[in-house]
């Protein structure tokens, strides 16, 4: 029996929060929004968030509560509290499948944030050039220089399982608590810096304000093309963690007389409050004011992720032998503490599984987790240099959450019917929502997903067929190259192996533990 | 910056800031429901 419960209702918020708030906050959005329309990409981006984001929101919250009522924490058998059809608590794999594996990397990535404040306070981007600084990320991330990265991996699942080991209100309730107010604090801090930013003050060539101008001048023009509204979608998408059962899981741990609405706007909200008030006030006006529009938007066409840890801590030493490690610290603290809320917040649903069906302690559980995440997460930490982050990225952190928030809006919405999930979500609601919201849950949101993955569909075989692999190895005559493309072909094909071999073998505990449960039913 | 640029920045900034500041007042404000409830902090004995 799984006995977990919320210590208080902020706490809740700010773990739903938490975890919808991640490193897409400060990296993605900045750069969609300059490569999509500007100032005007506010406009798709805040229609999509009403439209899509907050529905899925609700649906999820009400989902999870309505599980939680059976005790039931883990989307397979919170579906199959919904609906007694066999097929659902199979659909419910995914919420633990896209969880264990994007945290699989996503714990990767949050381990760079960990060893970049170490790396600023100890002053190693003092003196280097912008080339080494980026150079020196490269050869972090690939092993190629030392095993540096390993060392802060293990820390940071070490630090996890530790964490999810002291349970929801005494482990991840308390870290959201902290890690929440301290990146708001940290990322209004950076924000103060980059909006203020003077030409000729700190070395800077610009002043901070033109980069907001650049960000936020609207090209109304944009906003007749569809990749804008698809990118937009996208964005609300990421953003807010929906599709991957972490949702869920927090919810079923509230009561049926207790709030969901207020709670789930709360949380929405916040994230919106974190991604485009201050994300977009620190990566752009900064990297802007030291390297110019031009030299921008060339860097965002690799994403975000490069401004992050290529050329902002080069750009920080600017500021001198003092601020330079706190703007540092500042910088990846609140990266680390975006990541690990959000890190958690994948573990704690795997957990609930192991918890509720195999009778594991809270202990024997997080520790599960935190090898599941090293077996999985070796492949992308070990074989860097062949991109199987992206691929994992790709296919649980993209595709997957696509299908799931489809079938699971579905489910819902239509299996459950609309009355009954109307009445879910606002049961002990402390806001009241407009009746429109249900036409928006029954048609508007199943159309837009519908839409944006029918538009994403080129894509996904292009992905299957290799076409981008086959391509460059049509091209290229270099031999080293051609066998490096060859390699990264095969690891390419073994890591998408192994992700069908995670998805059956969940889906094997999925069938052992409906096994269980109509043996004791039976009983 | 231009006008244009200043006031999507500013209204959408506003309209964002407002909104969560509203609905966190309310999460902060409203009172607990009657227990048993979904939190901890107000139970009679620790769990």
């Amino acid at each position: 029996m799984n006995k977990e419960s919320w210590g208080s209702r902020l706490g809740l918020v700010f773990a739903m929060a938490g975890n919808a708030v991640g490193l897409g906050n400060f990296l993605r959005f900045p750069v969609q929004a300059v490569q999509n329309g500007g100032g005007s990409f506010i406009i798709p981006y805040l229609v999509c968030f009403l439209l899509m984001g907050l529905p899925l929101l609700f649906i999820e919250w009400g989902l999870g509560r309505y599980g939680g009522q059976f005790g039931n924490h883990s989307t397979p058998f919170i579906f199959n509290s919904v609906s007694k059809k066999f097929i659902w608590k199979y659909v419910g794999i995914f919420g633990i499948f896209c969880n264990l594996t994007i945290a699989a990397y996503y714990c990767y990535i949050e381990s760079w944030t960990l060893a970049y404040i170490f790396k600023s306070v100890s002053g190693a981007f003092a003196g280097k050039s912008s080339e080494e600084v980026a150079a020196h990320f490269g050869a972090y991330v690939t092993l190629s220089d030392s095993y540096m990265a390993v060392f802060f991996w293990l820390i940071c699942l070490a630090l996890n399982v530790y964490i999810l080991s002291r349970g929801l209100s005494g482990g991840i309730e308390k870290v959201a608590k902290i890690g929440v107010p301290l990146l708001i604090i940290f990322g209004l801090i950076l924000a103060f810096q980059g909006v203020t930013l003077k030409a000729g003050m700190k070395n800077a060539i610009y002043d901070g304000t033109v980069g907001l101008n650049f960000l936020w001048t609207p090209q109304f023009n944009s906003l007749w093309e569809p990749k804008v509204w698809l990118a937009a979608a996208g964005q609300v998408f990421f953003t807010l963690s929906v599709g991957m059962g972490s949702i869920q899981c927090y919810a079923s741990f509230i009561k049926k007389k207790d709030d969901i609405v207020l709670n789930s706007l709360s949380a929405g909200w916040m994230n919106e409050f974190v991604e485009v008030v201050i994300g977009a006030s620190i990566i752009i006006p900064i990297s802007i004011g030291y390297l110019g529009i031009d030299k921008v938007v060339e860097l965002t066409k690799s994403g975000g992720l490069g401004l992050g840890f290529k050329t902002l801590p080069y750009l920080f030493q600017n500021w001198g032998a003092v601020l330079a490690p706190i703007a540092g610290m500042l910088w990846f603290g609140l990266l680390f503490f975006a990541g690990i809320t959000s890190s958690l917040a994948m573990g704690f649903p795997c957990m609930s599984f192991l918890q509720d069906e195999f009778n594991f302690t809270r202990n024997k559980a997080a520790m599960t987790f935190g090898a599941a995440c090293l077996l999985l997460g070796a492949p992308v930490v070990f074989l860097g240099i062949y991109d199987i982050l992206d691929e994992y990225d790709y296919w649980a952190g993209t595709v997957s959450l696509f299908v799931f928030s489809l079938l699971e809006t579905i489910l819902f919405v239509w299996v459950f019917g609309i009355d009954n999930a109307w009445a879910t979500i606002n049961q002990g609601a402390d806001f009241k929502l407009p009746k429109f919201v249900k036409y928006i849950l029954m048609y508007i949101t199943p159309t837009l997903l519908i839409f944006v993955f029918v538009k994403n569909i080129p894509e996904i075989i292009d992905k299957i067929m290799h076409r981008e692999i086959y391509h460059k190895i049509a091209t290229t005559t270099d031999p080293a190259t051609l066998e490096m493309l060859n390699n990264k072909l095969l690891f390419t094909n073994l890591s998408r192996l192994l992700l069908v071999a995670v998805f059956i073998g969940i889906g094997i505990l999925v069938f052992v533990a409906n096994k269980k449960r109509q043996k004791l039913s039976a009983i | 910056m231009n006008g244009s640029a200043l006031f999507m920045m500013i209204s959408s900034m506003s309209v964002i800031t407002i909104i969560t500041g509203y609905f966190m007042y309310k999460v902060v404000y409203t009172p607990p429901k009657p227990e048993p409830d979904s939190f901890e902090f107000n139970d009679d004995e620790k769990r």
